[in-house]
């Protein structure tokens, strides 16, 4: 029995230290204390709450553990027969209720603060898609996407995980500190939420509304995020990656963000004229296919059946290439299948749909230039 | 004239005195004692069909990546396990006791509508035929969570969507039947004598649920109705581009969705209301606070609604209303656990496993209510809403809540439906195993929550990886104990064991003990006189 015992008590200690040895990252059993002055009030708050709670837990726990130690008939207790005292059953409404009031007070002053977007210096679109957010600086020529960095490769297992394993973005959110920062929030399908725990902010992204929230961030970092509202099979591969800079650094960072995203757009013109050979555009394809398709209708273009619709072999991919062309750039509304023209350039969306028409034998031999998406489109319009 | 009388009685008495035999007796059956048993056999499978979804769940979070599932079939395996213990297994064992204990306790001899009865509980397998048969249709079946939020469930469902709307307006039905029943006879057939306040407190919750009930789910009807036009004949409820508002949908669905929790444990209190007296020897204290306290906790349950959607971007208004609302609830909750403290004090304690489960319920769920609270204070909720954090919350009050209170219920009134003693020392066992693994698999989805990880993820990152894989151990030990829980219950179908006296337990009060063990079929024909 002894030996029992003991032994019961090295698993134990050995599961409790297990952690330790396993975890690459630190294991947090908390809400990370504020990074603003907005999100340490929340801490606060958070573990006042807390605390009060354990207070009366405590309290009523403990009273029933007398009662059940020394209230037992085995100890030969007599039952007592009262069964009412309306004096201690007010008093027990009416403490609770002050209690209530104490943690109403500091809640109320700080859901005020926190819903207060007025005064902002800077104003960031946030909007999200199956399965990716979208930035848009509103002050700046500035606007871009930001899509989950982890390979596939490695939530499948086929290579180990990073330390930043689903904690990753292509392009993280750039902010300054020291300025308050206000997100309009948004999506274009379903709802998602965008939540980063340091800024105590998360915030429902509702499609054809906007919602507001803000920080104020005071020291330089990286921040990480999730969505936190369920958006279909990509819900937990969409993370969010917020890099705090000095404003100087931000001002700067900023502007080559301007510099090179006109200098892209100037290229785009280029190429327009240009045409891009099949390898090239296959190549350049299967990347955008990659990043961008292969969520939902597969790497293989296989699709999802029921659900996705299948690309190789059977529908769009082989059928006109004017609707193909139209569907990439337009999407289906009342579907899962979004409009590319704004994330994509003209180039990037030629390619696509030239790997598509081309890949996993789907041999139409179709050449989409990025000239022939800029006449669609002039076409449309 | 007179012979068409005797006839009449005759089939009268022959109606009385034999039933018919095998599956006839079961699919034609308008036996209230015999309905109670189809619900809470049917509630049994598919607790143990949601467990396994859920164990399934707990496979897959064992340990980061994807291991075993795909994320779309996770998003399924959420839903049917969310959609499935709530419909299928606790409502219906609720239900199940009402039907086993209402009538005997009020001294009625059965429901007051026996057919509908009957029909109530027939419809529900079917119900969860066609849920369950969604799954093997093209793209699977409902992947949008059982709160089936617009436009997932709309524009970007499959058309299996379809088949899970029809199947919820059937188990609405089937709700509203068992309601209406539980008031019509809870009103109208009480023994002579038994005044409303003279009511056991069981038959008290059960009332009131059903008045919750009647409310709540033509709401739910509405709201997945909307949900079918708006995905196969066009309309625009919940989607802007029409002129709608997907917050709409949260709104109609969380009007259902709170008092329904509440429709989830009220009768709990009921029958933790019975045991801990019976128990402890002693009459339960603050009866009649008891019962405002439950009619205040149902009033309240319409104005708390929006406190599911703090994120959805409210008028700073409406969020001051729904948090104070909220906090307002863990008053008339809070005189309910000090009323089963104090019944405790002073009494004669024996620890029977149906007293262990209620102890462990007035613990458990005052960890629940308190993180509860916690949940109701706005700007913190921000923090909380849509991680672990609500999932621990939610299933402290449902599992060790509701689903504790039920084994309670079933290990107290199990010589009642028997007719044998269940095996003590296999009830301790169950309890004491369920108790510890309940605590492992639910207990660290705080830390998991507060520490950032988000619900509905088919993966996660590392950070979370340990306390996942402490929680998939409880889930697996949890989901296995309760097969001791079968044993414990087949045995006693069996009529293996001791058999029981009309009133096994030395303190329980009530007429329900008044009446031979096992029940007759038929009790209180002629109904007794309550002083």
């Amino acid at each position: 029995m002894k030996i029992k015992t003991k032994s019961l008590l090295w698993a134990l200690a050995a599961a409790l230290n297990a952690p330790n040895v396993l975890a690459s990252n630190e294991l947090r059993l908390n809400m990370p204390p504020g990074i603003s002055d907005m999100s340490q009030k929340v801490y606060d708050l958070h573990m006042l709450v807390f605390y009060i709670c354990v207070v009366i837990a405590v309290g009523v726990f403990s009273v029933m553990l007398v009662s059940i130690i020394r209230h037992r008939k085995s100890n030969g207790r007599k039952p007592a027969t009262f069964h009412e005292n309306i004096k201690i059953e007010i008093i027990w409404t009416i403490i609770p209720f002050i209690i209530l009031i104490a943690m109403a007070v500091p809640a109320t002053i700080t859901l005020l603060e926190l819903d207060n977007t007025d005064d902002s210096e800077l104003s960031i679109v946030v909007t999200g898609s199956q399965w990716r957010w979208h930035y848009n600086y509103l002050d700046y020529d500035v606007q871009f996407q930001s899509i989950l960095a982890t390979p596939n490769e490695q939530i499948y297992g086929r290579l180990p995980k990073s330390e930043n394993y689903l904690h990753e973005v292509d392009r993280p959110l750039v902010l300054p500190t020291n300025t308050k920062v206000r997100f309009l929030i948004t999506s274009e399908d379903v709802i998602h939420s965008w939540w980063v725990p340091e800024f105590a902010i998360k915030r429902d992204a509702n499609p054809g509304y906007i919602n507001e929230s803000w920080t104020n961030i005071k020291e330089p970092g990286i921040y990480r995020g999730f969505c936190a509202e369920l958006c279909g099979q990509g819900h937990a591969f969409m993370p969010i990656v917020v890099i705090a800079k000095e404003p100087a650094d931000f001002e700067a960072w900023v502007h080559s963000e301007e510099q090179r995203l006109a200098a892209e757009a100037e290229q785009e013109q280029k190429l327009l004229a240009m045409e891009m050979s099949k390898d090239e555009l296959m190549d350049l394809g299967r990347n955008i296919y990659l990043s961008q398709c292969a969520a939902c209708h597969q790497p293989n273009g296989q699709g999802i059946p029921g659900v996705f619709p299948k690309l190789a072999g059977e529908g769009m991919a082989v059928g006109d290439k004017t609707a193909h062309i139209n569907i990439v750039v337009n999407g289906s509304s009342g579907t899962a299948m979004q409009a590319f023209r704004s994330s994509l350039s003209m180039s990037e969306l030629a390619a696509v749909i030239t790997y598509e028409r081309n890949a996993w034998g789907n041999n139409t031999g179709d050449l989409v230039q990025a000239a022939d998406i800029f006449n669609f489109i002039q076409g449309e319009e | 004239m007179s012979t068409v009388v005797a006839e009449n009685n005759d089939a009268h008495a022959g109606h009385h005195h034999s039933k018919p035999t095998g599956i006839k007796r079961w699919l034609f059956t308008t036996n209230h004692k015999d309905i109670g048993t189809l619900y809470l056999w049917f509630s049994f499978f598919m607790f143990m069909l949601g467990g396994s979804f859920a164990l399934v769940i707990r496979m897959e979070l064992f340990q980061p990546g994807m291991q075993i599932i795909e994320p779309h079939f996770f998003n399924q395996m959420t839903t049917m396990h969310g959609v499935i213990m709530v419909f299928g297994a606790v409502m219906p064992a609720f239900v199940g006791l009402a039907n086993w204990m209402l009538p005997m306790m009020i001294g009625a001899p059965d429901m007051a509508l026996p057919r509908m009865n009957n029909w109530s509980f027939w419809i529900l397998p079917f119900a969860f035929l066609i849920m369950l048969s969604s799954m093997f249709m093209p793209g699977g079946g409902p992947a949008f969570g059982w709160t089936f939020y617009a436009p997932l469930s709309t524009s970007y469902s499959t058309d299996s969507t379809a088949l899970f709307v029809f199947s919820m307006h059937i188990m609405g039905m089937s709700s509203i039947m068992g309601a209406i029943n539980v008031i019509v006879t809870v009103v109208n057939m009480r023994a002579p004598g038994m005044g409303f306040m003279k009511m056991p407190m069981f038959a008290w919750t059960w009332l009131i649920t059903a008045f919750l009930l009647i409310a709540v789910m033509p709401v739910l009807a509405g709201v997945v109705t909307m949900v079918l036009t708006d995905k196969f004949f066009g309309t625009s409820f919940f989607s802007a581009a029409g002129g709608g508002d997907p917050v709409l949908f949260q709104h109609l669905f969380w009007f259902f969705g709170h008092p329904e929790v509440y429709i989830m444990i009220l009768p709990s209190f009921g029958i933790i209301s019975a045991i801990i007296p019976a128990f402890a020897r002693k009459p339960l204290f603050g009866y009649s606070s008891m019962v405002y306290a439950t009619a205040s906790i149902a009033g309240l349950s319409f104005l708390v609604w929006a406190h599911h959607m703090f994120t959805t971007g409210m008028p700073t208004f409406a969020l001051l209303f729904f948090m104070y609302m909220t906090m307002l609830i863990a008053v008339p909750t809070g005189v309910k656990i000090f009323n089963w403290v104090t019944t405790m004090w002073r009494g004669s304690m024996t620890f029977e496993t149906p007293m262990l489960f209620a102890i462990a319920f007035v613990v458990l769920f005052t960890i629940g209510g308190l993180s509860g609270i916690m949940l109701g204070v706005t700007p913190v909720d921000y923090q909380y809403h849509d991680t672990y954090f609500v999932i621990a919350h939610f299933h402290y009050v449902l599992v060790t809540g509701a689903v504790f209170s039920i084994m309670a219920a079933a290990y107290y009134w199990i010589p009642k439906w028997s007719g044998v003693m269940y095996d003590e020392k296999l009830g301790k066992l169950h309890f004491w195993c369920s108790l510890v693994s309940v605590n492992i698999l639910f207990f660290p989805m705080h830390f998991v929550g507060l520490a950032g990880m988000p619900r509905r993820y088919p993966d996660y990152a590392l950070q979370f990886a340990d306390l996942n894989a402490i929680i998939s151990v409880g889930g697996f030990l949890f989901g296995f104990s309760q097969l001791i829980f079968l044993v414990v219950m087949v045995k006693c179908a069996m009529k293996k064991g001791e058999p029981a006296p009309a009133k096994p337990w030395e303190g329980a009060e009530g007429l329900e003990w008044t009446v031979p063990s096992p029940a007759p079929y038929h009790t209180f024909d002629t109904p007794p006189e309550v002083k």
